[in-house]
């Protein structure tokens, strides 16, 4: 099956009342300029981008003039402290641009990815070997206000089993491209949790490709930052490849959280589940989803399901939510996607109160069941019980029974 | 001895239409212990009298009044009437994803009792109710009412009862959409308490096959928003052989 580029809504179509002679408009948005997934465009080299508009598909929810140092200014691509735990089979160490690894698992789609990609001087390396399970953190608090390129390959060797876990605290102007390749056989699990000041602003593309039956659990957490964007594509190119896409965001007033996530299905037997769920409250909250999933005709028996949540605490927030699903083959084992967006539901209130809980902790009991489910999945005790108090504390934040209902 | 007691109460509810009349002045008294059975056709008024009670917002009391010994029901936010010791099993409960039935308990059972239960004691509690209603062990793990089947929804309600130990539940309609072995279960979770606590019953439902296994003492036949009959358990007797239609047909020549 091909896609083919929507008309312009300004084009003239004649209404001849028959049903299903109009062509769709998708929503009336206008030019829709991208057409497959795959087929979009991408370098390494920041010049071969032309200047961002704001109406390019991966820019046009996105604060641009938020974001305009890191799509177009000067970076600094040097080293920066980080702080790792040592961990028997985890290498962590700062590698030179001519490592083979740097290029293998994608190439950036959009300008300030390129940026980073342009301007980067050193690459932080983590390489996991040795089959028994292992959890590595690297910690990253200090990256100071100025405009920086990163560069960071998360390498999971064959048959490797491990945790990583990047933590981002403190201030930050950063534009950054993750590389996790992760080797046959291999069950590697990467959490990426963003916890930074309210000023910090933060782009990261993550390419991740999962070799024959490897097995990959991706995790996005942000709860702190006044732009984040974290944009997780997987390639599922070998057999029985299988990826797990977890994200959970909590936007305030002001916070922009976004994440566009895209699965490409390019092999057979591969298996995706993508669950992003996200709560939003205070004015000017603000959160992103998009999710892509591409199923190729290279991809047959391919079991797919993507879908996000969200919960809507106050008044004056925003949750935009766009799963896309394009299936090239229809030999598959399955493909779905589900979105919902909604605010607190009153019957769920008046149950919980009518069982003698007071209406401010029954609303605290549906937030922190609805985001524990992504927690839960981590695997990290020491993690889930950190980020399970950070919720507690974006929930003491905002007084939730006066959103002005 | 504990009252609950409802007098000439009006309340109407909000449509696009208006402001439109259901409660049309309802007087019932009810002591703990006792049970009284609320029965009537479909649209009479019975789940609002319900809704009424536990103070659900969509509800709008024009007069008339609640009370429990004596204290204004009315005045209480929803969690001050369960608190105070009114319960209502709801005909439809809704799903919370995320809450498990273990956790949404122990929170339920502290607000009730204002301080968290004994813990050895009350898993023990939860063990044994859960037993006597037939719900296996599993069941506490999952999401409140999340997949629950028509009848787990209506144990789990009858088990939060059991736990909670009000003094006065309303059950709505709890006997709707039950097989016949599930309807034993629940009654006998109900009668267990009416043993136990001494729990006084409002006991909502438009058919009479639950009367067979919770004996109610006074029944109320409610018509367009009033009680247009009241009596022992024979008027359930009569009711079931001759239906609804003689207040009905009263009704349209009226």
């Amino acid at each position: 099956m091909t896609i083919s580029a929507p008309e312009a809504t300004t084009t003239k179509l004649e209404n001849t009342g028959q049903l299903g002679y109009k062509k769709h408009t998708d929503g009336g948005w206008g030019l829709v300029p991208i057409q497959t997934r795959s087929e979009r465009f991408a370098s390494t080299n920041v010049e071969d981008f032309p200047a961002v508009t704001g109406r390019e598909a991966v820019w046009k929810l996105t604060p641009i003039d938020r974001v305009a140092d890191l799509i177009d200014g000067p970076l600094d691509g040097g080293v920066y402290d980080i702080d790792a735990t040592l961990v028997e089979g985890v290498d962590v160490r700062w590698v030179d641009r001519t490592d083979t690894r740097i290029g293998s698992a994608g190439t950036p789609e959009e300008r300030a990815s390129a940026n980073a990609w342009t301007q980067f001087e050193k690459a932080l390396a983590i390489t996991v070997s040795g089959e028994e399970a292992k959890t590595v953190r690297v910690r990253r608090s200090d990256l100071g206000s100025g405009a920086r390129a990163a560069h960071v390959i998360l390498e999971a060797k064959p048959f490797s089993t491990g945790l990583v876990i990047l933590a981002n605290t403190g201030s930050s102007l950063l534009t950054e491209n993750v590389e996790i390749l992760v080797g046959e056989g291999a069950n590697l699990t990467v959490v990426t949790v963003q916890q930074w000041d309210d000023d910090a602003v933060h782009l990261a593309s993550h390419f991740t490709t999962v070799g024959r039956d490897a097995r990959v659990k991706h995790v996005v957490v942000t709860l702190g930052g006044s732009v984040v964007r974290v944009n997780p594509s997987t390639h599922l190119n070998a057999q029985g490849g299988e990826v797990e896409a977890l994200g959970l965001y909590f936007a305030d007033a002001g916070q922009h959280l976004e994440q566009q996530v895209y699965v490409d299905h390019d092999a057979p037997h591969t298996r995706s589940r993508v669950t992003y769920k996200g709560a939003l409250q205070g004015a000017g909250a603000r959160t992103v989803w998009v999710g892509d999933v591409l199923i190729r005709q290279s991809a047959t028996g391919t079991d797919s399901y993507e879908q996000n949540r969200n919960l809507v605490l106050t008044d004056g927030t925003r949750a935009d939510s766009i799963p896309n699903l394009e299936i090239e083959t229809g030999d598959i084992a399955g493909a779905g996607h589900a979105s919902a967006t909604g605010r607190f539901d009153d019957e769920q209130l008046f149950y919980l109160q009518a069982r003698g809980i007071p209406e401010e902790e029954a609303r605290r009991l549906v937030v922190r069941g609805f985001l524990t489910e992504i927690v839960q999945q981590i695997g990290d005790p020491e993690l889930e019980e950190r980020l399970e108090i950070a919720i507690e504390e974006e929930l003491n934040g905002t007084s939730l029974s006066t959103d002005g209902r | 001895m504990a009252v609950l007691e409802i007098r000439d109460l009006h309340v109407s509810v909000q449509t696009e239409q208006g402001s439109k009349p259901i409660l049309r002045g309802v007087d019932l008294t009810i002591k703990k212990g006792e049970t009284h059975a609320i029965m009537g056709p479909n649209g009479s008024g019975k789940s609002t009298l319900a809704y009424t009670i536990a103070g659900h917002p969509k509800y709008t009391v024009d007069s008339g009044s609640i009370t429990l010994d004596g204290q204004d029901v009315l005045a209480m936010t929803v969690d001050e009437r369960a608190r105070a010791g009114l319960f209502l099993a709801m005909q439809y409960p809704v799903e919370i994803p995320g809450v498990t039935v273990t956790n949404f308990l122990r929170t339920a059972k502290t607000a009730i009792d204002g301080e968290a239960p004994p813990i050895r004691h009350w898993i023990k509690d939860v063990k044994s109710s859960m037993k006597n209603l037939r719900m296996d062990s599993t069941f506490a793990e999952r999401n409140v009412n999340e997949g629950f089947s028509g009848g787990e929804k209506k144990r789990h309600e009858v088990l939060q009862m059991e736990l909670l130990k009000p003094t006065f539940a309303v059950l709505d309609e709890t006997d709707s959409g039950l097989d016949v072995d599930a309807l034993k279960i629940v009654s006998e979770g109900v009668n267990r308490a009416k043993e136990n606590t001494n729990l006084g019953v409002l006991l909502i439902t438009h058919y009479t096959r639950i009367l067979r296994y919770i004996k109610p003492d006074f029944v109320h036949v409610f018509v367009d928003g009033r009680i247009a009959e009241q009596g022992g358990p024979e008027l359930a007797d009569r009711l079931e052989d001759e239906g609804y239609d003689r207040f009905l047909v009263g009704e349209a020549t009226a």
